[in-house]
């Protein structure tokens, strides 16, 4: 069983001031094994609050961050699945399935998670998974005008995950399960 | 004091004395008869002591008689050390109420004059005054001839010392007169205290004062203190200028803050006896007295002041206020602080109202907080603004007027503006990012549900952070257009509500009239429902979030100067999206314009580039806003653009993400299957183009990939149902992809996978069946 934590679209300072109190006291070092942001941080500090709470820490670039180092997209593989990760901004029309699809398949994983919604979406899509953890902040955003903060939870186990989101509504925590398995390893065929 | 043991011996010895029939009146007069004054008066203490026991006489009467017959002995430590033998031989003999020595009479027992707790505390009194004369005299003792070789310092040096040891000698007997049960409010008020003062205040010794006030404020119970607050407070000032009083005027105000926290029953006390006044009247005398009082000692008493204030009356702010008053005018002749002790008084007063009332609000009510801040040096200044801008963040206070606004930036305006030029350069980069970011998180903080209300606000917060200066504006603005942005949303929101209940009543309405068809009625009615119309073509009207894009518009043209161009070109878009909710044509296509010319003057970078048209290309695809006439002004410049990009790959991207600018799924107006055509032709051209000059170049194939993602580009508008896109054309590019990987020396495993996973993906729409499958199936992979 491996915890891998998706987050992303942050915007602090920019757009919010910190993470909601009740994600900080949930989220605490030594319980997660990988974490995958999909940017947007913006700052060093977030980095830094991030690395402390996991050091396999995996970042891409958001359209607000100023660090370079961060790559537009990048794939890692833990236990049998390959995962994905862009911010999303690149990809146009943003936030369109069909779209992301390609990017999927571009980057031939089986989970893509991305961001700049900040709308949290999970998709299974021909075989593999697409999910955008939404943002963890609840940041700004114009594509809808309530964003409740919210960031997922992959709990990876052999052929099978378990997405846990955690959405912040109205002050209270709620966790909605996903569950996901991948059928085939026609991947490796080719 | 193994002496003192011995003593009770010998008191022992006595009392088996008197029960072997020697008579103790006989035993007292016989012990006068020794020879030495020191030993006899040794003697007749614990002969005395036993007098007392035996009731043979009433205790005050030999207690009075004992203490007189000690001044015989003058020699100060001498005189100390028999004095503090007999109050404590004395001790268990006192007549307080409930002892058996309370009203003994035995020799008369119709006297009328028995022996009571005043004739206790005349005793101890007595002794104490003595007492302290002595001790106080120790330091004219005449001096050791030794000592006085090694200079005068040591000798006065050594005596101190000596004094200090004998001290508690003293206090002793401070410490008994609180333990006489008899000794109750009314005595302490009228009798004790003031005698006890009154030789405070005479002696005339810096050590004793210091000591004796101390002992009284820390022997007698705090409900004591609290009711002769004035006279205990009134000898401070007659104390010598050297007596460390913040000292004990702070010990004083920590009992009382203490007692008051203890319970709440006795907090009326405090009102009713107006601690707040007189602590405060106090410390003012205080400080006029001792006109060379540090600064920190003024300081340090008025942070106590304030503990107090804070812990006995939270609720009244105008305390506090009063307090933080004291010490602006303490301070007025000193502009700027500099000795780091006081700064760091000075920070303990202004950050005890923020820990306390863990609101900043409350802090900036009090109209004396800016002023005793100004006083701070720059650096601690900022560090104190820090705190403040932490205390919000820890407390989640919403600012929510603009006139606390006003006062808030105010406080912190040291990291707002350059307060003093010449110290730029000592800026730390570090230190200078987390202050600035801090400001950004503030202006989260500074809100109001209220659209008009946040207007205000957020042209106050614009008003103060345009004084930041190039540095600065990179860091705050963001913030501020999203708060801003933030409003218009909530008023968009807002504007819908309002209109469906108006609709809503204009339904009410119309029934009403229909149903009572009575001309009166319906005439009001049709007045009431004019005015209502009225009403809400006013409310309609986004006059609101335009003005505030305006505001907007005019603070990131600000930014642009800066420069910060790309954080600039996307605030824009941002606000162009937030104006295109609002249906603001015109508004959002300015945004737009804006944010081109940033593109085209002073975007340069390439990589900069892409991304800029990336967002570009991202947003005007979401716009819904635009006539056909803007919408063809800003497609084809974007387009434009996007073919004009440095490299080639980045050319071939940005041209077929146009593509989605022709076709939007959920607007049946921008379905241009034509133009989708053009652009992927387009990208596939410069597809060919890129793979041309990268074999001239370096003699090796171009990037398959870009085939790859356009070929993925085709099979989306091919499924969205554009005709122009034909399943021969999906054909024909795989077999080109084909032939270009087979050809190419040197494979990118990249887009061998990606070309795989795409005609993986073809083979599965195809097996879906359906409208999907049957599209698919003439397309063999």
């Amino acid at each position: 069983m491996v915890l891998v934590l998706a987050i992303g679209d942050l915007h602090i300072p920019h757009r919010a001031s910190d993470l909601p109190p009740k994600f900080k006291s949930m989220l605490v070092p030594g319980k997660i094994q990988h974490i995958i942001c999909t940017g947007n941080l913006s700052i060093k500090e977030v980095h830094d609050y991030l690395k402390s709470l996991c050091p396999d820490l995996h970042v891409t670039r958001g359209e607000y961050d100023e660090d370079s180092r961060y790559p537009e997209t990048k794939t890692l593989t833990i236990g049998q699945f390959k995962l994905g990760i862009c911010h999303g901004h690149q990809v146009i029309p943003w936030g369109d399935l069909d779209s992301l699809a390609m990017l999927q398949r571009q980057l031939d994983v089986d989970i893509l998670v991305t961001g700049h919604t900040h709308q949290f979406k999970a998709y299974k899509h021909e075989g593999g998974v697409v999910i955008n953890p939404g943002s963890a902040t609840g940041a700004y955003s114009s594509f809808t005008y309530d964003v409740n903060p919210s960031f997922v939870l992959m709990d990876i186990d052999g052929l099978r995950v378990v997405v846990y989101v955690y959405e912040l509504i109205d002050g209270e925590v709620k966790v909605d399960k996903i569950d996901f398995k991948k059928t085939a390893t026609t991947r490796s065929a080719h | 004091m193994r002496a003192f043991d011995e003593l009770r011996k010998l008191e022992m010895f006595f009392k088996d004395e008197s029960r072997h029939g020697v008579s103790i009146v006989d035993l007292y007069e016989l012990v006068q008869h020794a020879g030495n004054i020191l030993p006899r008066l040794y003697l007749l203490c614990t002969v005395g002591s036993v007098y007392i026991k035996s009731n043979e006489a009433p205790a005050k009467d030999v207690l009075k008689d004992l203490v007189e017959m000690c001044r015989g002995v003058q020699h100060p430590i001498r005189g100390l050390f028999l004095r503090s033998y007999l109050a404590q031989v004395s001790r268990d003999k006192l007549p307080d109420i409930g002892s058996e020595y309370e009203g003994v009479t035995c020799l008369a027992p119709l006297w009328k004059d028995a022996d009571t707790v005043t004739d206790a505390v005349e005793f101890v009194l007595q002794n104490f005054t003595e007492m302290n004369k002595l001790w106080v005299r120790m330091q004219h003792q005449a001096f050791n001839w030794a000592l006085w070789s090694q200079g005068p310092g040591r000798v006065r040096e050594k005596r101190e010392k000596e004094r200090s040891e004998l001290r508690d000698l003293v206090g002793k007997n401070l410490h008994v007169l609180s333990q006489i049960e008899g000794v109750d409010l009314e005595m302490y008020k009228d009798n004790v205290l003031p005698r006890v003062l009154e030789q405070v205040v005479n002696c005339k010794d810096e050590l004793a004062q210091y000591y004796l006030m101390d002992c009284i404020i820390q022997v007698f119970p705090d409900e004591y203190h609290l009711q002769t607050l004035e006279t205990l407070l009134g000898a401070c000032p007659q104390l010598q200028p050297t007596v460390d009083i913040k000292t004990v005027l702070s010990r004083l105000m920590d009992r009382l803050s203490n007692y008051a926290a203890s319970s709440t029953d006795v907090l009326p006390e405090f009102l009713q006896v107006e601690a707040f006044a007189k602590l405060s009247n106090a410390i003012g005398k205080v400080i006029e007295a001792q006109v060379d009082m540090p600064i920190l000692g003024a300081i340090t008493l008025y942070v106590s002041l304030l503990t107090f204030t804070l812990r006995v009356h939270p609720d009244r702010l105008h305390y506090v206020d009063q307090v933080l008053g004291a010490c602006v005018k303490k301070l007025s002749n000193i502009p700027k602080l500099e000795d780091s002790r006081v700064t760091k008084q000075v920070v303990a007063l202004l950050s005890a109202p923020l820990e306390k009332y863990n609101d900043i609000v409350s802090a900036l009510t009090l109209s004396n907080y800016p002023r005793v801040m100004d006083h701070l040096d720059n650096g601690t200044n900022k560090v104190m603004a820090m705190v403040i801008i932490q205390s919000i963040m820890k407390n989640s206070t919403c600012i929510s007027t603009d006139e606390k606004v006003e006062v808030l930036f105010e406080l912190i305006k040291g990291l707002i503006k350059d307060v003093d030029e010449t110290v730029e350069d000592e800026l730390d980069e570090e230190d200078f990012k987390e202050e600035q970011n801090s400001v950004a998180c503030l202006i989260h903080m500074l809100y109001n549900d209220d659209s008009e209300e946040m207007l205000k606000i957020i042209c106050t917060v614009r008003k103060h952070i345009m004084t930041g200066g190039p540095k600065r504006l990179p860091f705050t603005v963001p913030p501020l257009v999203v708060s801003a942005l933030r409003d218009i949303d909530s008023g968009v929101r807002t504007r819908i509500e309002f209109s469906i209940c108006h609709i809503y009543c204009y339904v009410v309405y119309l029934l009403l009239m229909v149903n009572l068809k009575k001309a009166d009625i319906s005439v009001v009615l049709v007045r009431r429902l004019q005015r209502q119309d009225g009403d809400v073509a006013g409310e309609e009207e986004p006059a609101t979030p335009k003005k505030i894009l305006q505001i907007l518009s005019q603070t990131i043209e600000a930014l642009s100067s800066v420069p910060s161009p790309e954080l600039a070109l996307r605030l824009y878009l941002q606000c162009a999206e937030a104006a295109g909710d609002c249906d603001l044509e015109a508004a959002a296509y300015e945004f737009f314009t804006q944010a081109f010319i940033l593109y085209e003057e002073e975007i340069a970078d390439s990589k900069a580039q892409v991304s800029a048209i990336h967002l570009i290309i991202g947003s005007l695809q979401r716009m819904n806003v635009f006539g056909v006439e803007n919408r063809d002004t800003l497609t084809h410049k974007a387009t434009g653009y996007s073919a004009r990009l440095l490299k080639k790959p980045d050319q071939c991207r940005a041209v077929y993400a146009c593509s989605h600018l022709f076709w939007v799924d959920d607007q049946d107006g921008l379905k241009d299957g034509e133009r989708v055509l053009l652009c992927l032709k387009r990208a596939l051209r410069i597809a060919n183009a890129a793979q041309q000059m990268a074999n001239v170049a370096r003699g090796s194939s171009g990037p398959v990939i870009l085939f790859v993602e356009i070929l993925n580009k085709y099979l989306y508008f091919f499924e969205k149902g554009n005709s122009q896109i034909t399943s021969a054309a999906i054909q024909s590019l795989v077999e080109l992809i084909r032939t270009e990987m087979q050809s190419d020396s040197t494979p990118d495993p990249a887009a061998n996978a990606f070309f795989s996973s795409t005609l993986r993906y073809i083979e599965f729409q195809k097996h879906k069946g359906g409208i999907m499958g049957e599209k698919y199936d003439s397309i063999k992979v």
